[in-house]
């Protein structure tokens, strides 16, 4: 039997080590010369700066927003590095072999194993260590047929008509603060085109991880769908174990056209603090999907275990009609970790259909809230919404919080919204023991259940991981 | 097979269980039958390993002790639960659930897992044995089931496991004639010289399909008579009034 002790240890933060990499850094601090320093390193075009510039001066006239539930201590924007690289990655290595062992080491430790990945699971890997995009993987596959998947950074240089059009399309520059912060100071991230009527063949996926101490975190993802097109985006997160707390304030924009669908999932398993609550990640992301084409499609499936602080609403604008967003969430938090996450669906086409089913589970202290914003237009007649939120209650220290905004301004559209909150049930335990499972095994099983509908939306692939991290998430939280 | 010795339990500070002693042997089929509030689910759940209860005396299993072993030790040894009111895994698809069990019991005993075809053959064979129809299979654990349906199920599950003790802790109840008749069979069916059944009733109505080699009356947390197959049906006419 494993003693409590045992399960304690073993469910540390699994991910916790760094790598000693020589990084280069930009000097501290968040001024004009920081933002010319990092696109000057990139090598971006001038209209790229300035761009950035507009944000820059943006931002001076904006504050944090504070309606969130978690609070956190105030952040000094003027304490933060907002660039680092690999060192060895500033000669841009032409194939693997060329990559800093080093760094290879850290993707194995992950589980991404680049060579084995190729060969075996047919996923393209745009692998981002710290900031820059070191190895991007099937390249040539996906070039035959048209489709773009590379560090954004290159697009900027290489597609600069399709960053042009689409950049901020979706996020504006004069949007929230963080979605503003993250505009003027991005570093790197990805950059998916997919050309009309091709459905991409493999699932596109990256992989994000912070390294260096003080580094804030600012990806910036582009997907763009045209016409006819499909494509599935994994997203997977782990970071090393760490004290700071460290902000990640990452914007994904996506934009389907006419009959396109987008989905787009993510595993987020950021460094969530120790058991007392020191340190952890704050997830402050902002993503965003337009739906701008007629029959259109957008889905968002996430599952946020980590992070001190997650603070996301993936969102959908229905603009073209016909137009479908969906919304599966699984969020769980435990010791002190919290969550105030959500999604918003805007209707404004005609016809437009959007689903939310979200899963929050609440374990030690956590505090959990789901909130979400489902707006139908005037002018966007015959829409409807499903919502479904349910909370799981582990332990009587935590708390799980319901917060849905609904507007409905014409009378041809319906919502629907149901909500639900249970405690994990001492009786489903000595059922699922009187059955022969040990606790650890019977909480999975229960929590499994509570989520299967958002897991059964994930790929294959992803879906395993996830799992294995909900079982992770929760070992020891009852008992 | 399993051997009470001066069992008490209590739940807070209320005394349930006061001094009960029994013995079963392998082969052999006894009934529990007693007003309601005498601890027969009482008598279940110690059994079983549930927490929340204060327990003294001794419960010994094939020779060992198990008042320190944990409930899901003491179903992987052999002890089988049939709940009064089994409970809803939504979510949780029952062949799943079935399958986990199976295997997780299985193992423990040096068994090699089933793979899911096996399973599938296996539990398709045990659910046609009992007449049971197979749909209810694939639906989430015990959710919308009707009570007929729930009970069924945990007589599959005793079936698939092959517990060497199985307590039946009034399974009969709130049964129409055909279930009652499927958890009759179920028993009967499984009945062999290695295993032993515990049958918690109100009612003679269940021991007219098994015949049990003892019954016992538990009242106030003690068996306070003991007699074979005859008692049931006296006490279905006489009461417990009179005893």
């Amino acid at each position: 039997m494993k003693t409590q002790k045992d399960i304690d240890t073993n469910q540390e933060y699994k991910y916790g080590f760094t790598t000693d990499i020589e990084s280069i850094k930009s000097p501290k601090g968040l001024n004009e010369s920081t933002i010319k320093f990092i696109s000057n390193i990139k090598k971006e075009p001038k209209w790229m700066l300035e761009w950035r510039l507009k944000a820059f001066n943006r931002l001076k006239t904006l504050k944090e927003p504070n309606w969130q539930k978690p609070k956190y201590p105030k952040i000094n924007y003027q304490d933060l590095y907002y660039y680092s690289a690999p060192k060895s990655a500033s000669d841009k290595p032409k194939s693997l072999d060329e990559v800093d062992p080093k760094l290879i080491e850290t993707y194995k430790k992950l589980g991404i194993p680049l060579h084995e990945q190729k060969l075996l699971s047919g996923v393209a890997v745009d692998a981002v260590f710290d900031s820059v995009s070191v190895a991007t993987t099937f390249k040539e596959e996906l070039t035959k047929k048209g489709i773009i998947f590379c560090p954004i950074s290159e697009a900027i240089i290489k597609h600069p008509d399709l960053v042009k059009k689409y950049l901020g399309s979706v996020i504006p520059l004069n949007d929230h603060y963080f979605a503003t912060l993250n505009s003027a100071v991005f570093t790197d991230g990805s950059f998916v085109y997919i050309p009309p009527n091709v459905r991409c063949p493999m699932e596109l996926s990256t992989y994000f991880r912070i390294n260096d101490p003080e580094t804030g975190q600012f990806e910036r993802t582009l997907i763009i769908a045209d016409k006819g097109s499909y494509v599935s985006y994994l997203e997977g997160c782990t970071a090393p174990m760490r004290d700071e707390n460290q902000l990640h304030a990452a914007n994904v924009e996506l934009i389907a056209l006419d009959d396109a669908e987008i989905k787009y999932s993510t595993v987020q398993n950021w460094y969530p603090g120790d058991k007392n609550g020191v340190g952890g990640i704050y997830n402050f992301v902002t993503k965003r999907g337009a739906c701008r084409g007629k029959n259109s499609k957008i889905s968002w499936t996430q599952v946020e275990t980590g992070s001190a602080i997650t603070w996301k609403y993936p969102s959908c604008i229905l603009q073209g009609d016909n137009s479908v967003g969906e919304f599966y969430s699984i969020a769980i938090t435990n010791n002190h970790q919290k969550a105030d996450t959500g999604t918003k669906m805007i209707h404004l086409g005609k016809n437009t259909k959007s689903k939310i089913i979200s899963k929050g589970i609440s374990a030690g202290r956590a505090d959990n809230t789901y909130r979400g914003l489902v707006d139908i237009n005037s002018k966007a007649l015959n829409s409807r919404n499903y919502t479904q939120c349910d909370s799981l209650l582990m332990g009587n220290k935590c708390g799980a919080h319901t917060v849905p905004y609904i507007r409905n301004k014409n009378s041809s559209s319906t919502i629907e919204h149901e909500a639900t909150t249970t405690k994990i049930n001492e009786e489903q335990l000595f059922y699922c023991n009187q059955r022969g499972l040990n606790q650890e095994e019977a909480v999975s099983l229960i929590v499994n259940g509570f989520c299967k509908e958002v897991l059964q939306q994930l790929p294959m692939e992803f879906a395993v991981e996830a799992q294995k991290l909900v079982e992770i998430s929760l070992e020891g939280s009852v008992g | 097979m399993l051997k009470i010795n001066g069992l008490k339990a209590s739940i807070n500070d209320k005394s349930i269980l006061n001094g009960l002693d029994l013995e079963i042997k392998a082969g052999e089929v006894h009934a529990i039958m007693g007003p309601n509030g005498s601890g027969k689910s009482t008598l279940a759940n110690v059994l079983s390993g549930k927490s929340g209860y204060e327990v003294s005396g001794d419960i010994a299993f094939d020779g060992e002790n198990l008042n320190d072993v944990p409930i899901e030790e003491r179903a992987q040894k052999g002890i089988f639960l049939a709940f009064q009111y089994p409970l809803e895994i939504p979510g949780v698809n029952t062949n799943n659930f079935l399958k986990t069990s199976l295997n997780t019991i299985r193992k423990s005993r040096g068994q090699k897992e089933l793979d899911t075809l096996t399973f599938l053959k296996l539990v398709k064979e045990k659910s046609s044995e009992l007449g049971i129809d197979e749909k209810f299979l694939s639906r989430q654990l015990n959710v919308g089931f009707s009570g007929g349906e729930k009970k069924k199920n945990e007589i599959l599950q005793m079936k698939l496991l092959e517990p060497k003790l199985s307590i039946l802790d009034e399974t009969d109840s709130g049964l129409d004639i055909d279930a009652l008749r499927i958890v009759a069979d179920g028993v009967n069916s499984s009945k062999s010289e290695d295993n032993a059944f515990l049958i918690i009733t109100h009612y003679q109505r269940l021991l007219d399909y098994i015949k049990p080699d003892f019954v016992h009356v538990l009242s106030k947390g003690k068996i306070i008579k003991t007699g074979n197959s005859d008692l049931g049906v006296q006490l279905e006419k006489s009461g417990y009034a009179n005893l």
